[in-house]
């Protein structure tokens, strides 16, 4: 650390060189960020502390097929079920049968097996009391202006209402928000309606369930408590698959696209791109202080100081960059989701992908540095004073 | 004073650069070809443009001895012009795929209100009503050309996947018409499924897809054992689905009579507005009729949107990086060059042949590298296979597409970087006071 002088006035020999470089290098730390960010989202998905604790039971021949209501009471005699509830799609459309809202009609204790959605005891009792009340996410709040009290006029593509339309009014009587904003982005735009209100109002319903989610009392004892819950079922015509909720986001997730590949495959030549770049420059910055290494070498640094204060210069170089740049990516990170209006979700930038962030800093700095610092190292004092 | 003068004149140039960028993407090849004919006939015809000419000769004929910096600027660019375009194939393909999936002169009836077939039902007295409208062309024996299907999305295991892994495939029930309605399906294996017998044939992307989707082997669809008794092609998104006699799928999913939606072959694509009216204007039915290319065209629309913009956000974020990796090299090329770019000046050349060859030398390498991306992207990707939950029930297959009108973006993107990487060095180089340059080392 006492050569920081040496190194930072190497930087600044050629400012405009050191700030183009810093420019690149923060355009792909500004990728990485963004991209991590989705990666990490769709991995941790579904994985946390109560996503192991929760069973989804659906359907096995179809995730669209509705199970019977009687299986309620029997997976709560399970023993380890802790407690158990159910919910069930509504298919929910605002305006226009194609833009589809995230919606559900769920049993009065849904709410209780979802710490992770923040409802205020206010609401909850109005909630409660409101038969055709509706919570609504905030970000779906915020995305179509509505306001707490009043009217929801909400399309169902595939249940009609008493009625015999696909029209449904709701009140909203609450907002749902999601205790955890960095992985929360689908608490925030979920609407929750009574199944009990679905149920009654849709002659096509006839008391089934889409889905029961149970949670276990203990999160080792997941397995052997799914196999219960397949076992009442099995070999009638409403067979059950019961699976913990990370597992079930990620086999959906997996489906919904080779996410990883994908994104991997762009960080790969992002990466390719930049260790190119940041490669040739510092080539370029050794080739260009031949002498003053010369110079340096002559009143007494020892080669590996040498060598040491260029590797130095290119891991600073990619440290401020990428520090600049990851930054800047949590930064955006809102500004692009809001502007999405909902359709993307860009998650901010946890601790994990900064991690990794800081070890590809390092990583590239020494890889890019290497070369130029082994010539430097290796300079023949005689030679590179004389300008050979 | 002189220091606000110059920031002035940077404003300025990059406010026209900004609004050239525009233009330039903007602008139809017929355009774009008459800038470069007229550019030509410049460098050919006026005394300026043959200086530039030479000047640039002299440039490009150097390059090899500079290959390890202007191979920077040919891959940066090459790698940014990869991506964007294998992100923009995949959003191209999946539209694609879809858009070919439907046509204008069949009709497709849901009840009224539902996003996709698998949220409809129509029961059989509207199926009766749907089939005796007019416009529906007849089938030899004189029936109407009216499929009423049955869409399930059923679990099935995914291949390669984990023993107890499922993914969702679309499951169509579907009555002897079906095929006629769709003639482009294409049996290419096997045979196709008996009336009356739990038996499927396989589109080749579910064939792909799911474990076990193989002529002669058994899978388990519902709580049925089902023969596979073909496989087919379509070249469209029903290849990502698994067919089905419809009573059969109805009896297993327990759907009764009901059916998801009719396919109607129409006689005419102009009969689609009288055949959608008469059945808007029946009071028996709650129903809406789209074309089934406006019903896919729909379905696709969200998707592609998401893909594209990722590639384009994607694409300009790699860009911006690989314009400043570009000034770089061109800055230290134009340094090491300042001594024989100010010789150039003292004997008399003017500053806009200097410009101008600056210019092309990074325009030459921006198209190469333009075009090793594109050709990497079109390696790679094109034909490359990708899945996606889609219609809000099943797994559709579809292949990237590296079109022509996709590589030419990718080349237009290429040449813009370079402009912008080769601009502010080539102005550096004609501006630099010519003693000081010459003194420079």
């Amino acid at each position: 650390m006492k050569y920081f002088h040496l190194i930072w006035a190497e930087l600044m020999r050629r400012k405009t060189r050191t700030a183009l470089t810093l420019l690149s290098i923060i355009a792909a730390f500004l990728l990485f960020g963004l991209l991590d960010g989705v990666r990490e989202s769709f991995e941790q998905a579904g994985n946390s502390a109560n996503g192991v604790k929760r069973l989804q039971t659906g359907s096995r021949l179809s995730f669209i097929q509705p199970l019977p209501m009687s299986l309620n009471e029997r997976i709560a005699q399970v023993p380890g079920v802790k407690q158990v509830t159910y919910a069930n799609w509504f298919g929910g459309a605002y305006q226009d049968p194609h833009n589809q809202i995230f919606s559900f009609g769920v049993a009065d204790n849904y709410l209780d097996l979802y710490p992770e959605m923040a409802v205020s005891a206010a609401h909850r009792k109005a909630f409660a009391a409101t038969r055709t009340g509706v919570l609504v996410g905030e970000g779906l709040m915020k995305r179509f202006n509505w306001k707490v009290g009043q009217k929801l006029p909400l399309q169902s593509t595939i249940f009609t209402s008493s009625d015999g339309s696909k029209n449904w009014s709701f009140d909203i009587v609450g907002t749902l928000a999601a205790t955890d904003k960095k992985s929360g982005g689908w608490f925030d735009q979920m609407i929750l309606l009574h199944w009990k209100y679905f149920d009654d109002s849709t002659p096509y319903n006839r008391g089934q369930v889409g889905w029961y989610v149970t949670e276990v009392k203990d999160a080792s004892q997941s397995d052997r408590v799914a196999k219960a819950i397949d076992a009442i079922s099995a070999n009638s015509d409403h067979e059950t698959k019961t699976q913990t909720e990370a597992a079930a986001t990620a086999s959906w997730m997996k489906q919904m696209a080779d996410i990883g590949l994908i994104v991997g495959s762009i960080m790969g030549a992002v990466f390719f791109t930049l260790v190119l770049l940041t490669g040739n420059t510092m080539a370029q910055a050794v080739r260009e202080r031949t002498s003053e290494l010369a110079v340096l070498k002559t009143i007494g640094f020892p080669d590996r100081s040498v060598l040491m204060l260029v590797l130095a210069e290119s891991v600073l170089l990619l440290l401020l960059g990428g520090v600049i740049g990851v930054a800047l990516a949590d930064g955006l990170g809102p500004i692009v989701n809001a502007g999405s209006n909902g359709a993307i979700n860009v998650p901010r930038i946890g601790w994990h992908s900064w991690s990794v962030a800081l070890m590809l800093m390092v990583g590239i700095g020494l890889l890019v540095g290497l070369l130029p610092a082994i010539r430097a190292m290796r300079l023949n004092i005689v030679d590179a004073l004389a300008g050979r | 004073m002189k220091k606000f003068l110059s920031f002035l004149r940077g404003l300025l140039i990059f406010a026209a650069l900004a609004a050239g960028l525009v233009a330039w993407a903007l602008a139809p090849w017929p355009v774009l070809l008459g800038l470069a004919v007229a550019f030509a006939l410049w460098m050919l015809l006026t005394r300026s443009g043959q200086q530039a000419a030479s000047v640039a000769g002299v440039g490009i004929s150097t390059l090899s001895q500079r290959a390890g910096s202007s191979s920077v600027v040919v891959i940066g660019i090459a790698g940014v012009v990869a991506v964007l375009v294998a992100m923009l194939s995949m959003a191209e393909g999946y539209r694609e795929t879809l858009a070919r999936t439907g046509s204008d002169d069949t009709a497709m009836v849901l009840r009224g209100a539902s996003a996709a077939e698998v949220m409809s039902t129509l029961d059989l007295a509207s199926i009766n009503v749907i089939e005796q409208a007019p416009g529906i062309a007849r089938a030899a024996d004189g029936r109407p050309l009216a499929s009423p299907e049955t869409v399930v999305a059923a679990n099935l295991p995914i291949k390669g996947g984990k023993p107890d892994e499922d993914g969702s495939v679309q499951l169509r029930g579907v009555g002897d018409r079906a095929w006629q309605v769709r003639p482009q399906i294409k049996i290419v294996q096997g045979r196709k499924f008996e009336t009356g017998k739990r038996e499927v044939v396989v589109g080749s992307g579910a064939q792909r897809q799911f474990a076990g989707m193989e002529v002669g082997k058994q899978i388990r669809l519902g709580s049925e054992q089902w023969a596979v008794v073909g496989i087919f092609k379509a070249g469209d998104a029903t290849d990502s689905e698994v067919w089905a006699d419809a009573d059969m799928v109805a009896s297993t999913y327990r759907r009764g009579a009901s059916r998801n939606a009719v396919i109607a072959k129409l006689s005419d694509a102009k009969q689609f507005k009288a055949f959608k009216a008469a059945l808007a204007g029946d009071p028996r039915l709650q129903v809406d009729t789209t074309t089934t290319a406006e019903y896919f065209a729909k379905q696709s629309e969200q998707m592609t949107n998401v893909i594209r913009i990722i590639g384009i956000v994607v694409g300009s974020i790699m860009a911006i990086g690989a314009v400043f990796g570009a000034l770089n090299t061109m800055f230290a090329t134009v340094a090491t060059r300042a001594r024989e770019i100010a010789t150039l000046r003292a004997i008399g050349f003017r500053g806009l042949p200097v410009v101008v060859a600056v210019m092309l030398e990074t325009m030459l390498l921006a198209l190469l590298g333009g075009l090793i991306g594109g050709a990497l992207a079109w390696l790679i990707f094109n034909g490359y296979t990708a899945s996606t939950i889609a219609g809000g029930v099943g797994q559709l297959t579809f292949d990237f597409r590296v079109t022509g009108e996709l590589l030419w973006s990718g080349l237009k993107w290429a040449l813009a970087i370079g402009f912008v990487g080769g601009l502010f060095p080539a102005l550096r180089a004609a501006t630099l006071p010519v003693t000081s340059a010459l003194r420079a080392l």
